[in-house]
Parts: C-alpha cells; sequence; structure tokens
C-alpha cells in the first residue's frame, strides 16, 4: 500500500464526512422517537432533550393503541408481505428455471417480455387495475394487494434467477435425470436450494418496497378492516394531526417494526444490494 | 417428426405469465384503451384521442398537466444534481480499502431509505413545521435563523423543499449501486497510476468514475424512473391536492386526483388514463434514450 493513500489527515477527513452524513440521516429518527416518550409540554419545550423521569410519558402510545388498530394494521402488512413475496420467490424460481433449463421455440423472446416489466413501473395501469379488481370483486381484500406486488415482483426476480440458475452446474442435473429423477423433483430437490443466496437477494428487494407502498392500498384496499400498517398510520395521523403524542407514538411504532426487520436483514440487503446483482 | 410437447415448461412458466400478463400487462395495455373512451350518459363511448386534446388543448387540464410535468421535472433535477453525487462521494469514501466502520457508517446511512414515505413525510413535516420549532432552534445554532421560514407552505420553496426530503431518504440507492461498482475495481490498475503519480482525488476523477460510468447510468435512469411515477411522499406531506396551490404538484398526484377524485370532484377513469398515457410515453422516451442513446455507447472496461 502507498503512503500516499493513508495520510491521517485524509483519515480524519474522511470520518468527518461520514459521521456528519449519518448524523443527518439519523437524526430525524431519532427526534420522533426520543419525543414519543415525552409529554405535551415537554415536546414542545425542549425538542431535542431526551426524556427523563418528570417528562417521560407513554399517553401517546396508549392513544394509539386504544384508537388506532394498528396490530391488525400490522398483521396485515405482515400476510401481503409475506404472501407476495412467497408468490413472487416460488413463481418467480419456476420459471426462471424454466428459461435457463430448456430449449425452446420463443424461449429468447419470453425472456425479453417478462423483462419489460423490469423498467415499466405497475402504477401506470392503475385505472383498469382498479377497474379488473372491483370486476372480479376483490376490491378491499388482501389479495388485491398481493396479485399486484407479486406481478410486480416477478419480472427482476425472473431476471436475477435466470442469472443465477444458469450457474448451476449442468453435470449434476444430468446425474439427477439419469438416476430417473422428474423435472419437478430437479427444481425442487436440487436447483432451488442451491440458489437459495439468490432468492433472499430477490426477497430482500423486494420486501421495502411492499411493505412501505402507500398507492396500491389506498386505492385497492382503504377498508379498515384491510387496511396496512402504512396506509392505517397515514390515516391515523391524518386523524390526530394536532395530537402531537399520538402523531409521534404513531410514527415510531411504524418505524420499529422496520427498523427490526432491518437490523436482522441489514446484512443480506447489503450483500444483495453490492452483489451486483441488479447490474 | 413433431416434437413431444414438454409439459413440464409449460407447467414451469405458466404460473408467473399468468399472472404477469393478468395484472400487469394487461392492465397497462387496457388504461392506454381507456385513454380513447369517455363516459356519456353512464355508457362508455370511443371518442378517439379527445381525451388527450383536452388534456393539452383545455386551459384548466393543459395548465395542469404543464403545472405538474414541469414541477417532476425539477423533482428529477433536485435529486440528479444533489442525490446523485452525494450518493456517489459517500461511496468514494466508503470504498476506500483502510477506512474503519466502514460497514456500520453503510448500515446507518441507508436507514431513510428503508423507511415508508408516511414517516418520512410526517416526520419532515414535523420537523421544519414553525409550531415545533425544531429547523429554527437548530438553525440558530449555527447563526443561520435568518434563513428559517416555513418552508413547505411557501410556494417558492415547498417543491424543492420535497425534493430534498426525498433525496435524504434516497441517498443509499445511489451509494450503495456505486460502492457496489467501486469495490470490483481491481487493486493493480490502481497501483498503475501510483506508479504514474495519480493518487487521491485524481485518482478518483481519471481512474475510479470513467470505470463506474455504466453504473450512472442506471443510476440515473432508476432515478428517473422512479421520479417519474413519484407521488407517495407528495400526498403524504402536501395531500391529494399537493398544495400550497398546487405548487408541489407533479404527474402522480395530478393522476390520483383525477382517476380517483378528491373532495366534491368526481373521480374521472377515463381523464386518469389519458394521464397515465402521458406518463408512460414520458417514461418510455426516457428509457429508450437510455437504453439507445447512453448505454449503447458507453464505453465499457473490461475489468
Amino acid at each position: 500500500m502507498n503512503k500516499a493513500r493513508t495520510n491521517p489527515l485524509n483519515a480524519v477527513a474522511m470520518h468527518g464526512a461520514l459521521i456528519l452524513y449519518t448524523v443527518i440521516a439519523l437524526f430525524p429518527v431519532f427526534i420522533i422517537l426520543i419525543n414519543s416518550f415525552k409529554e405535551r409540554r415537554a415536546i414542545f419545550r425542549e425538542p431535542l432533550a431526551l426524556p427523563n423521569s418528570e417528562s417521560f410519558s407513554m399517553v401517546g402510545y396508549e392513544t394509539v393503541l386504544t384508537q388506532g388498530d394498528f396490530f391488525g394494521y400490522f398483521q396485515n402488512s405482515m400476510i401481503v408481505t409475506v404472501a407476495s413475496l412467497f408468490f413472487t420467490l416460488l413463481f418467480g424460481a419456476m420459471a426462471a428455471f424454466a428459461l435457463s433449463e430448456y430449449r425452446f421455440k420463443g424461449n429468447m423472446l419470453m425472456g425479453l417480455y417478462l423483462a419489460l416489466g423490469i423498467m415499466i413501473p405497475i402504477r401506470i395501469g392503475t385505472v383498469a387495475i382498479l377497474e379488473m379488481m372491483v370486476a372480479t370483486g376483490l376490491v378491499n381484500t388482501l389479495w388485491a394487494l398481493i396479485l399486484v406486488y407479486t406481478a410486480q415482483g416477478l419480472p427482476l426476480a425472473i431476471f436475477i434467477l435466470t442469472e443465477f440458475m444458469r450457474q448451476v452446474s449442468e453435470d449434476l442435473k444430468n446425474a439427477a435425470r439419469v438416476d430417473g429423477l422428474s423435472e419437478y423433483t430437479i427444481f425442487l430437490r436440487l436447483v432451488l436450494p442451491l440458489v437459495r443466496p439468490a432468492l433472499a437477494t430477490v426477497a430482500v428487494f423486494n420486501m421495502i418496497p411492499i411493505w412501505n407502498d402507500l398507492w396500491f392500498p389506498l386505492i385497492l384496499a382503504p377498508a379498515e378492516e384491510v387496511k396496512t400498517l402504512t396506509l392505517g398510520s397515514q390515516v391515523f395521523i391524518g386523524q390526530y394531526v394536532t395530537n402531537w403524542n399520538a402523531v409521534l407514538a404513531a410514527l415510531s411504532m411504524a418505524i420499529l417494526p422496520v427498523l427490526i426487520l432491518y437490523v436482522i436483514f441489514s446484512r443480506q440487503l447489503i450483500r444483495g444490494l453490492t452483489s451486483g446483482a441488479v447490474k | 417428426m413433431m416434437p413431444r410437447i414438454r409439459w413440464h415448461i409449460l407447467v414451469f412458466l405458466a404460473p408467473a405469465v399468468l399472472v404477469y400478463s393478468a395484472v400487469m400487462v394487461f392492465p397497462l395495455f387496457n388504461t392506454l384503451r381507456l385513454a380513447l373512451f369517455s363516459e356519456v350518459d353512464q355508457t362508455r363511448v370511443f371518442v378517439g384521442l379527445e381525451n388527450f386534446q383536452t388534456l393539452f388543448g383545455d386551459p384548466v387540464w393543459s395548465e395542469q398537466f404543464w403545472n405538474a410535468l414541469g414541477n417532476n421535472f425539477w423533482f428529477f433535477v433536485v435529486h440528479m444534481i444533489v442525490q446523485n453525487p452525494i450518493g456517489i462521494a459517500l461511496a468514494a469514501i466508503l470504498s476506500h480499502p483502510r477506512l474503519r466502520f466502514a460497514a456500520l457508517y453503510r448500515s446507518a446511512i441507508f436507514i431513510p431509505t428503508i423507511l415508508s414515505f408516511v414517516i418520512v413525510g410526517f416526520a419532515w413535516k414535523l420537523i421544519l413545521s414553525p409550531i415545533w420549532g425544531i429547523a429554527p432552534t437548530l438553525l440558530d445554532a449555527v447563526w443561520l435563523k435568518s434563513l428559517y421560514a416555513p418552508w413547505l407552505g411557501k410556494e417558492e420553496y415547498a417543491l424543492t423543499t420535497l425534493a430534498l426530503v426525498s433525496v435524504w431518504q434516497f441517498v443509499g440507492i445511489p451509494m450503495m449501486l456505486t460502492y457496489a461498482a467501486l469495490i470490483t475495481i481491481p487493486e493493480e490498475i490502481l497501483e498503475a497510476g501510483e506508479i504514474d503519480g495519480i493518487t487521491g482525488m485524481s485518482a478518483f476523477w481519471k481512474i475510479k468514475l470513467p470505470l463506474i460510468l455504466p453504473t450512472i447510468g442506471i443510476i440515473s435512469i432508476l432515478t428517473f424512473v422512479g421520479n417519474f411515477n413519484a407521488f407517495d411522499l407528495i400526498y403524504v406531506a402536501q395531500g391529494a391536492l399537493a398544495g400550497p396551490d398546487f405548487s408541489t404538484d407533479i404527474l402522480g398526484t395530478f393522476m390520483y386526483r383525477t382517476f380517483f377524485g378528491f373532495q366534491l370532484q368526481l373521480g374521472d377513469p377515463h381523464m386518469g388514463s389519458a394521464i397515465a398515457g402521458a406518463m408512460f410515453a414520458i417514461i418510455l422516451v426516457g428509457v429508450c434514450i437510455y437504453l439507445f442513446g447512453i448505454q449503447t455507447r458507453m464505453r465499457r472496461y473490461q475489468l
């Protein structure tokens, strides 16, 4: 390593810049979280102070938990996210297997057709999607959301998984065929476990946009019993806009699950983002 | 001899193709088709390009459309000149081989990106609010209190403020993608540069930046598509009316208001489809410029 690249002054400047930006990135989240535990007067008098024994109060959380069905919202978000990811991964992997494994007429064309959706946002088709969901009676059901998110996730999932499946050894699959395993068994027992890292990457990519989406819940499933956490907190905060305790507590309750998920999956997410899967 | 049909290929492809075609491709084209219809006496009538004529010709509509498009364009420009350079700069620092705590910084800076628009929109609304006074207090600490204004409430600042909030939220994406590209540059190339006396900043400008240009291209097109179909942040912070006085109205909010209706205005799916059609065209043009104009001409270096 050359000396010119390890100048101590440079190191200080680099850490300085990074710390500054980290503070900018985390400050708003921090402010919301600490103030959600304070009583109303303290929120306004000393917004930057940590809650202490005098200013500590859970009144915001009490309001949120009694007035809004946050557990129900959370459950809806969970069902929608998990189900959408499951179908995206299963259908995506199946299609990717067909595209990468078999030579058939129209293989290239099919791959291109399925890849089109990577760049075109599904939101453009919202008017017709709503009309279709009304016609099929799926409006205000979680299925409407699951279907939309699955369709939205498939193009990129197929694209990434096809790349990965091409790398699975041909000999291995042929050996399995000689042993008399069916194509379905080869897919389920052999290929799927081998591309697990790619499946995880796709899952993490799709998870955050699905969990955080406001557009489709707002349009396709606004009813109280199917509200997702994102929509539920938006409506709740809109109603309680002058009750700062409740607003801050609702925001914190929306931040918390995502933050926990992030702590669990951040390594996977960052590895996925930096593995070059999107190149 | 006819080749026998290999049913398993069909089985593998069918679910994905069905769901994708039925829920994404078909509605996309159906929306474009609906743009050619209108509702007269509660029946759907084919009107050709009339809706587009209204959208571009009728002063009430066209004023709103061009306002939304112009705002959207400014929204995109702010992302290109603020978000992407900051993201690239952060990645350049993070990819330094001897940097300590790099993983920690990386994870922390990415946190805003995982939060929903609802959280981000409301959190910034509170922080910038003159009632709470966090923003003025902080500005006071650096002797800049005189600069403070209720930015989200002022027509001339609101859009830029929201664009910067969005930049704050999404800086993590260009940072991660650039970081991924930077760490694949082989050490030998940088060492060869050092022998020629190219180090530090000039190594970044002369060696690394040309090598990661394709990544910057991808970041630009992702920013473009993301911005021209944005909606959530504006809706959360300013509502469907994109106030003050439509100064933060972008195509997403304009389409939502038009096809879903708001307050007293009834929703009009056909005009909404026409706006969706315009958005589709804009995104398509952007993607084509990228695919055929930029991507194919970009020099790629074999590493």
